[in-house]
């Protein structure tokens, strides 16, 4: 990975996160009502793992960004429900729903998108200042 | 007679310090949400100070004593948390926020101050 030099690498980096973030969400809550018939095959929630960047020169400039590094499954065991005339439910009758939590996700998918939004406000604030100062003197 | 450089000295290492300073701030801002980020900032007046020789006493020679106030470094300082939350992030976005618009108010200001001195210097040299 290229090194970070501006505020865009910055920026442009902590969005890709967040939008890994936003994109594990959606898997989620699209599969939030699937039914499995193991409990291995039962869908679990996935989320990314956030680690920070630092620049190269970051004695010099103190510069950090973010990388989603990894997307891990949640360490959550998928409901166990007993209903024997489903047709995907096993030899005992169980079947499995999915190991997601609706409320927390939409709550995740908010706190992503406005951290998305913070970032994209950074980035406009700056290279307004950024076009006056090129426009210095004039 | 003192030259360009000098003229707009102060105010040029000012927009150079809060320039750094935006990019530090934005760099909080983007590890929001990383787990164990500790938020940095830039200490704008000692920096300032150090950059244009003024303020605490300079030591010129091995021989001399070094002065008593001691020097954070080139580098910058880690901001202290006022609610300190559980993954060990520091990062608080109203504080973030807040400094970053008030660094980015002080940019424009700067930015003036420095626009001013250049036309006053070009309507020295026609002569108007």
């Amino acid at each position: 990975m290229s090194d970070i030099k501006n505020i865009f690498d910055i920026s442009g980096r902590a969005m890709s996160a967040q939008l890994t973030r936003l994109n594990t969400v959606a898997s989620n809550l699209a599969n939030a009502n699937n039914v499995s018939g193991s409990i291995d095959k039962a869908y679990k929630a996935i989320k990314p793992v956030f680690e920070t960047k630092f620049a190269d020169s970051l004695r010099q400039s103190g510069l950090a960004s973010v990388d989603a590094v990894q997307i891990k499954e949640v360490n959550r065991l998928p409901e166990k429900v007993y209903m024997p005339e489903h047709p995907q439910a096993n030899e005992e009758g169980f079947i499995f729903n999915a190991a997601v939590n609706v409320e927390e996700e939409l709550v995740e998918m908010l706190e992503a998108s406005r951290q998305y939004q913070n970032n994209i406000e950074v980035v406009s604030t700056l290279r307004n200042l950024m076009m006056r100062t090129i426009n210095m003197g004039k | 007679m003192p030259s360009f450089t000098e003229h707009l000295g102060f105010h040029a290492s000012a927009l150079q310090l809060r320039s750094r300073r935006n990019e530090m701030l934005a760099s909080n801002i983007a590890n929001a949400a990383t787990p164990n980020f500790k938020a940095r900032d830039l200490d704008f007046d000692t920096e300032l100070k150090r950059i244009n020789k003024i303020g605490n006493i300079q030591t010129t020679n091995n021989s001399h004593f070094a002065s008593i106030q001691k020097r954070i470094g080139k580098d910058s300082v880690f901001r202290l948390p006022i609610h300190p939350s559980l993954d060990g992030n520091t990062v608080e976005m109203a504080v973030e926020q807040m400094q970053f618009s008030e660094n980015v108010m002080r940019y424009q200001t700067t930015l003036s101050f420095l626009n001013n001195k250049i036309s006053g210097l070009r309507s020295a040299i026609k002569g108007e």
